[in-house]
């Protein structure tokens, strides 16, 4: 859902909020999106066709397509894939699943999969590459994603020189909320550097407030905001090329720049000054849910909580999330004002068949006429595809990511714990964050996720 | 017919083809046995009965099993054969042992609590005027999922800071206060936050307790009680010398019936600490290690470790089953 709809960790974290019962912030989720699906037919009428009538007639051919996302969101998708149909006379068959992860691991394995899969982690597909039932993506979609994304995109789906799976939407993780008003009332202003981020941290401080707002908690996924931290920092008191090496394990886990990123990351979430507005000391950060960690600045319990663009959707409904409104977010700023590393995450398309209708269908989805048509009928959805028109995002958290995801000078970097071995990325980097935020030093910490890693 | 069906219809048809197909497999069966007769036919005849049942086991329960058994000796990906290093890693790997030890604390603590608060309860509201009402009040967390239990509780234990203007939500931190003490965070300190978890299922079982062994003590014979309270015993020697050893078969079902089930306890630990903190427990540990962490092979071995602590629990609970129904 939102903007990055079926990361593990998201997909760990809903099953979590379900189970702890706090079905009301899910209720909030995605609320609006049902009224941007409908009567937009106009907008999504008249596309160009030819670049799907040179695969031959496809007219009454079926293309499967089986993803994560379910209602509410799942109906911007479908409405997406309307120009389409009425260009080619194909029929697409969407089915959304919540147990998609294991699921589609087992079609493929069983010899069941369907055409195409909506895959939000790089290591997922190449699990599914691994099965040897996945095709490589035709070169019409090749071509389309050399001209409209960044070409780290293609690098995370490529797999011993064939490349599988077109990314389709993408999201930003690199964001501070923030309380617009309150920093109006008290004169603060939006950092652009992390110096400036910890100086008016202190500043906080010093007006006898808790500057952040903190929570990890998330069933058995509890520690992945932690990754999240650890991740931009890595990118920012290391470099992006630090942060490949590290990812693919070139260099150890416990190498010295990633301890010193642990540590610039415990300057905050381990710092009693700092943390935990309303909630606590740091210890507390551990219990306290992810989703409610946030709404203490409503609260005016806390100024400050980095979070995913997906968080608008937990806000009260009611709450304006605008650069004027209630709440908004801010760029978590790069180590000075010109360098500008954006962590994220995103999805992939995979394809298990090669008929001509599942290539045109693929075709489509690549392009640019996709992502603008998918953004007008959506709200909580961007994309990192160059094509896209920005003017076509339809609420201010989208713009804001949309403008960070396709400034020319930033650095995209995907979430490194969805490329990391599921031993390490979806479990001792989890829990060993835990732990350290409830008291384990750095060094073990950081020993211990590497001894985890697989051999 | 096979694939996965998306609309309701779709699954209404799957489900009637599935009964026709239960009907047929029936009608064959019963059509063979027919054409079977005499003393020898019976037999037959039972066998026949029988095979669906045992080819459903043998392919749902026994071929399972017996792979989980094999890929328990297998390294992560399930590709190379390392013999019992997943079951060296169980008793020597830190964490591990943690789990072991937790594991300990709730096979040890839950049977035994909750069978004595089921049997003293049993006991006093026995004949009371109050006594269905009583008893409907403690069998109700019987009819609540665990996973329900779970987030009852996890309110129970809620933590807020001492600070300001901040209220506690969560009754245990409240009564603290009350009484002049500062707030904890329960489910962080270990070993303090297993033992909570553990609570939980007692919480849960004693109702079952109290119905299994009430309806024991309702059993044991008037005559017997009158020739007690004849002679004047009182009520402790009562209890010591008539009801507990004519419940005693019982008790020992209910003992192990709830050890089973704690063994097995996965949905209050994954509710409440997802196993963090120090909490986890076997059953959670297979699936965290089977599904998070993607190590196939350390998952089986503890799923295979679980199925061997069961089976002597089992063993002895079908022999005391069957030794209190000859006697």
């Amino acid at each position: 859902m939102f903007g990055q709809p079926t990361s593990p960790r998201f997909r760990a974290a809903l099953a979590g909020t379900l189970s702890a019962g706090l079905v009301l912030g899910l209720a909030a989720c995605g609320g609006d999106d049902s009224d941007s699906g409908s009567g937009t037919d106009a907008s999504a009428a008249a596309i160009d066709c030819a670049p799907y009538t040179k695969f031959g007639d496809i007219k009454g051919k079926t293309v499967t397509i089986y993803t994560g996302i379910v209602t509410p969101e799942d109906t911007p998708h479908i409405e997406s894939y309307k120009p389409f149909e009425q260009c080619t006379g194909a029929t697409i068959k969407y089915e959304g699943d919540k147990s998609f992860e294991t699921q589609v691991l087992v079609r493929a394995r069983a010899g069941n999969p369907p055409d195409l899969a909506i895959v939000p982690q790089p290591g997922l597909v190449k699990q599914l590459v691994s099965t040897g039932k996945a095709v490589a993506a035709p070169q019409e979609v090749s071509d389309n994603v050399d001209k409209f994304w960044d070409k780290a995109w293609k690098a995370y789906t490529t797999i011993d020189g064939k490349f599988y799976g077109a990314p389709l939407g993408a999201s930003v993780k690199s964001l501070v909320w923030y309380s617009p008003s309150e920093f109006k009332d008290k004169g603060y202003t939006v950092p652009t550097t992390l110096d400036e981020l910890k100086a008016l941290s202190d500043k906080i401080v010093a007006d006898g407030g808790k500057p952040w707002c903190a929570g990890i908690a998330s069933g058995d996924a509890t520690g992945w905001p932690v990754t999240d931290w650890v991740e931009d920092f890595v990118l920012r008191t290391a470099s992006p090329e630090v942060y490949d090496k590290w990812v693919n394990h070139e260099i150890p886990f416990n190498a010295p720049e990633i301890q010193a990123a642990f540590d610039a990351v415990g300057g905050y979430l381990k710092n009693d000054a700092y943390v935990n507005g309303g909630l606590g000391d740091v210890k507390s950060i551990a219990t306290t849910t992810f989703q409610d960690a946030g709404l203490k600045i409503l609260e005016g319990q806390c100024s400050l909580h980095r979070q995913a663009s997906f968080y608008a959707a937990n806000f009260e409904k009611g709450t304006k999330v605008a650069e004027d409104g209630d709440v908004f977010a801010f760029y978590l700023p790069g180590k000075d004002a010109n360098t500008k590393p954006v962590l994220g995450a995103g999805e992939f398309v995979v394809a298990f068949a090669d008929r001509p209708e599942v290539k045109a269908f693929q075709t489509y989805l690549s392009s640019d006429v996709w992502a603008n048509t998918k953004a007008k009928l959506s709200s909580g959805w961007v994309t990192a595809n160059k094509g896209l028109d920005q003017a076509n995002l339809t609420n201010p958290i989208d713009k804001l990511a949309g403008g960070i995801l396709l400034d020319p000078n930033a650095t995209f970097r995907f979430d490194g714990s969805d490329m990391m071995p599921a031993a390490v990325g979806s479990d001792a980097f989890w829990k060993q964050s835990t732990a350290w935020i409830t008291g384990q030093d750095t060094k073990t910490t950081v020993d211990n996720i590497e001894k985890a890693w697989p051999k | 017919m096979f694939n996965t069906a998306s609309t309701t219809p779709e699954k209404i048809l799957q489900m009637l083809a599935a009964l026709l197909l239960f009907a047929a497999v029936m009608g064959v069966i019963l059509f063979i046995a027919g054409r079977f007769g005499g003393k020898r036919g019976d037999k037959v005849v039972a066998y026949l009965y029988l095979l669906p049942a045992v080819l459903m086991l043998a392919v749902g329960l026994v071929y399972p099993g017996l792979r989980t058994i094999y890929q328990s000796f297998f390294d992560a990906a399930g590709n190379a054969f390392i013999g019992f290093d997943n079951y060296h890693t169980i008793f020597t790997d830190k964490d591990q042992l943690t789990v072991l030890r937790n594991t300990v604390f709730w096979v040890v603590v839950t049977p035994f609590v909750a069978t004595a608060i089921g049997l003293v309860y049993a006991i006093l509201v026995d004949k009371s005027r109050f006594e269905s009402f009583a008893k409907a009040l403690i069998f109700l967390p019987m009819s609540i999922s665990f996973v329900a239990a779970g987030v009852i509780w996890k309110f129970v234990y809620e933590y807020r800071p001492d600070q300001g203007n901040v209220k506690q939500i969560g009754l245990v931190n409240q009564v603290i206060v009350w009484l002049g003490g500062k707030p904890i965070q329960l489910l962080i300190e270990s070993p303090l936050n297993s033992f909570l978890l553990i609570i939980v299922m007692i919480w849960i079982q004693a109702g079952f307790a109290m119905t299994i062994l009430s309806a024991a003590i309702k059993a044991i014979p008037d005559d017997i009680i009158e020739a007690a309270r004849l002679d004047g015993v009182n009520a402790w020697s009562m209890f010591r010398k008539i009801t507990l050893p004519s419940v005693q078969p019982t008790v020992v079902v209910v003992l192990t019936t709830i050890g089973i089930g704690t063994l097995k306890v996965f949905d209050i630990v994954r509710t409440m600490t997802g196993g963090n903190f120090d909490t986890s427990v076997v059953a959670n540990e297979f699936y965290r290690q089977t599904f998070n962490a993607d190590n196939q092979g350390l998952g089986a071995a503890l799923a295979v470790l679980l199925f061997v602590l069961v089976i002597p629990i089992v063993i002895y609970n079908i022999r005391s089953l069957r030794r209190s129904e000859a006697s």
